[in-house]
């Protein structure tokens, strides 16, 4: 996906550019309102990431020029108040979601995914592999005329195998991206989702091997 | 903040007192100005009629052939009959002989000259009578004879006019006590309306309404309105001061904070080793519970602020239900928890919606965060009778063994919440609120037996 993150604290803006390019996403940075402005008439973005407080004004002033000209791309405020007093002004602007600094990527992730189909989505998003059509946004999973839809944890086991087919996933790691930090999951509870995944796989050339001792990987048949 | 003043008396109880103790004073002056003045124009008149009658005695006074001769004319006594029924005496003497009359009627004590008179007011048989004295100097055998004439009355038809004269100036001293009254009770009313109208005009302000007071006041009123202006305008200044500072300083708590556990993100993404992983792993937790902790502070404290200036608006429970569920619907997906909303009919309450929102929000929060993955949420609202309902029904065990007055302490938390993040402030936040509009927090075991139900019950709008 194509992002736009408007953001004037460099690190955090330089940490969620590492982290989104980690998986996959394509992320312009805009410091300021008016390099938001520029790089938003200049390009097409799935999603908009927007900081409140910039140093060239609101980043509210920023929201209502963008529905003004009336483009269509969603908006997401990354806002650090509290949650009382300021989140329904933002929906009332037209943001089409918020999140509270400091915030999970998988949150952000499941957001971004929300709101993106709300807005209809787009297949083009759809990716193929072997014979299967994968739909992240609907969460579909299509292999010759069946089509399943997939529970959110199966989907994003899915999303990480297909972001690096042949690469070996480690257990741990899969824990990490698969579960919120706060849960204390043992390794095996993978294997339950990489189970179910493999259900659905069948027939579609796609497997997923047992790397004995380093852990799974995603390949054709 | 809403303790009783304590009051120095009422201006406008002191106004009508003083307006009306001035009518009292003035009413009773008018009285006896009126009875003295009464008591002297029928003195006076009295006076004059004894003056008349003594002299008309006088002129009947003769000296023939060296004798005293006195025919007291009938109208002398007469005229005195006219005034009223009084009984008269009189006296005609010389300085050593009494010629005529009541020989023991009192004698004057003042020294009267020759052509002049006095008057005394006396006692005579047990009655006061007023008595004129008029003296005449007479030539006698060629020598100066005084003839002095003393004609009395009894005053008791005098003192039965008076007492009539004196009730007429008490009814008069009354009913102009009585309009005083009237005429300082209205004036009392009048004199404080501004006042009253300017209270009403701030009470009715909205808790957000912090404009200046506009509307025109008496110029005695002025200060009191500018002062009260100066104090709105720095109460504004220093609200606005304070959220930006709150507003500012989680900006910059939160964005190092949200720098930091990206970067831990990043970096447990990229090592292997398993103590490395787990110190990183601590590291996030750590982080989410300050922030969630931070974050819940500070709603406790703008709830505490919201709920004692509570705004009343109504509030569909339905509609706003729904817009919660569907925006909490992406984090319970992330454990694959199955969030349902069932809404029967639109139940309306009054209230402050985002107040209500945080607190149904934090009853949600907490329960996605204590479901096991791929369990289910059920939130519903319903109307009962004169209650609206909302619940958030789970199946996370449940607070075993806890009541809801514990739960609700602030910093405590359920027995299963160890190796959950969370501070204890959510379920507080939720039963302020409920219980500032009115209503009840109820925490029951659900009907399936594997969880908790929490509700949150109003008075309906």
């Amino acid at each position: 996906m194509r992002f736009l993150l408007v953001e004037d604290n460099i690190s955090l803006a330089t940490a969620v550019l590492d982290r989104l390019r980690m998986d996959g996403h394509v992320i312009d940075h805009a410091a300021n309102i008016a390099a938001a402005e520029d790089f938003s008439a200049t390009a097409d973005y799935d999603l908009i990431l927007l900081d409140i407080m910039l140093p060239d004004g609101d980043g509210r002033a920023f929201l209502r020029a963008h529905r003004n000209r009336l483009v269509e791309t969603p908006v997401i405020v990354l806002t650090a108040r509290s949650e009382v007093s300021d989140r329904v002004g933002m929906l009332d602007l037209g943001a089409d979601d918020y999140i509270t600094k400091p915030f999970d990527f998988s949150e952000l992730e499941a957001r971004c995914r929300a709101v993106l189909r709300r807005h209809g989505g787009d297949s083009s998003n759809q990716k193929r592999f072997g014979d299967l059509i994968f739909n992240p946004l609907a969460g579909t999973l299509s292999v010759g005329d069946k089509t399943i839809t997939l529970r959110n944890k199966e989907l994003r086991l899915l999303e990480i195998f297909l972001s690096g087919p042949d690469r070996i996933y480690s257990k741990p790691k899969l824990v990490d991206r698969l579960f919120s930090y706060d849960e204390d999951v043992s390794e095996n509870a993978i294997e339950v989702y990489v189970g179910r995944l493999r259900k659905h796989l069948s027939g579609s050339g796609v497997e997923i091997t047992t790397v004995r001792g380093l852990g799974y990987r995603m390949s054709l048949a | 903040m809403n303790e009783p003043l304590q009051t120095s008396g009422s201006l406008r109880r002191r106004l009508m007192l003083q307006l009306v103790g001035s009518a009292a004073f003035l009413a009773t002056l008018l009285f006896f100005v009126v009875l003295g003045f009464a008591r002297d124009v029928a003195q006076q008149t009295h006076d004059s009629i004894l003056l008349a009658s003594a002299t008309s005695i006088m002129d009947s006074v003769s000296v023939q052939a060296d004798e005293i001769t006195v025919d007291i004319p009938y109208a002398a006594l007469s005229m005195l009959g006219n005034v009223s029924n009084d009984r008269v005496f009189y006296r005609v003497s010389t300085r050593d002989d009494v010629l005529t009359g009541y020989e023991n009627l009192p004698t004057t004590s003042q020294s009267v000259r020759s052509g002049h008179s006095a008057f005394d007011t006396l006692t005579y048989k047990g009655d006061s009578i007023r008595m004129v004295t008029s003296l005449r100097r007479l030539s006698l055998n060629s020598a100066p004879a005084d003839i002095i004439i003393s004609v009395a009355q009894t005053r008791e038809g005098q003192a039965a006019q008076l007492a009539q004269l004196s009730r007429s100036a008490m009814q008069l001293g009354l009913g102009f006590f009585l309009v005083a009254t009237i005429l300082a009770i209205w004036a009392a009313q009048s004199s404080i309306r501004p006042l009253k109208q300017l209270t009403e005009a701030v009470s009715r302000r909205g808790p957000k309404d912090l404009r200046p007071v506009q509307r025109p006041v008496p110029s005695e009123m002025i200060p009191l309105v500018s002062s009260l202006n100066r104090f709105i305008g720095r109460l504004r200044v220093s609200l606005t001061r304070s959220e930006d500072f709150i507003a500012e300083a989680a900006h910059r708590v939160r964005t190092p904070l949200a720098t930091v556990r990206t970067q831990a993100e990043i970096t447990l993404r990229r090592v292997d080793r398993a103590e490395n992983r787990a110190s990183l792993r601590e590291m996030i937790r750590a982080i989410d519970e300050s922030s969630r902790a931070a974050g819940q502070l500070l709603d406790h404290a703008m709830v505490t602020f919201r709920i004692d200036s509570l705004e009343r608006k109504a509030i569909d429970l339905t509609e706003l239900g729904r817009e919660l569920v569907d925006r909490l619907q992406p984090i319970a997906e992330l454990k694959d928890i199955d969030l349902h909303f069932f809404g029967s009919g639109n139940p309306k309450i009054t209230g402050d919606a985002i107040l209500i929102q945080n607190a149904v929000r934090n009853i949600l929060d907490n329960a996605i965060k204590y479901s096991p993955n791929e369990s289910a949420i059920q939130v519903s609202t319903r109307q009962n009778g004169n209650t609206a309902r909302i619940q958030v029904e789970d199946e996370a065990g449940g607070f075993v063994g806890m009541d809801t007055d514990a739960l609700t302490q602030r910093f405590t938390r359920g027995e299963n919440a160890a190796g959950t993040i969370g501070s204890g402030l959510g379920l507080t936040i939720a039963r302020e609120v409920v219980e500032a509009h009115g209503g009840v927090l109820i925490i029951e075991t659900s009907k399936t037996g594997t969880g908790a139900c929490v509700s949150l019950c109003f008075p309906l709008h």
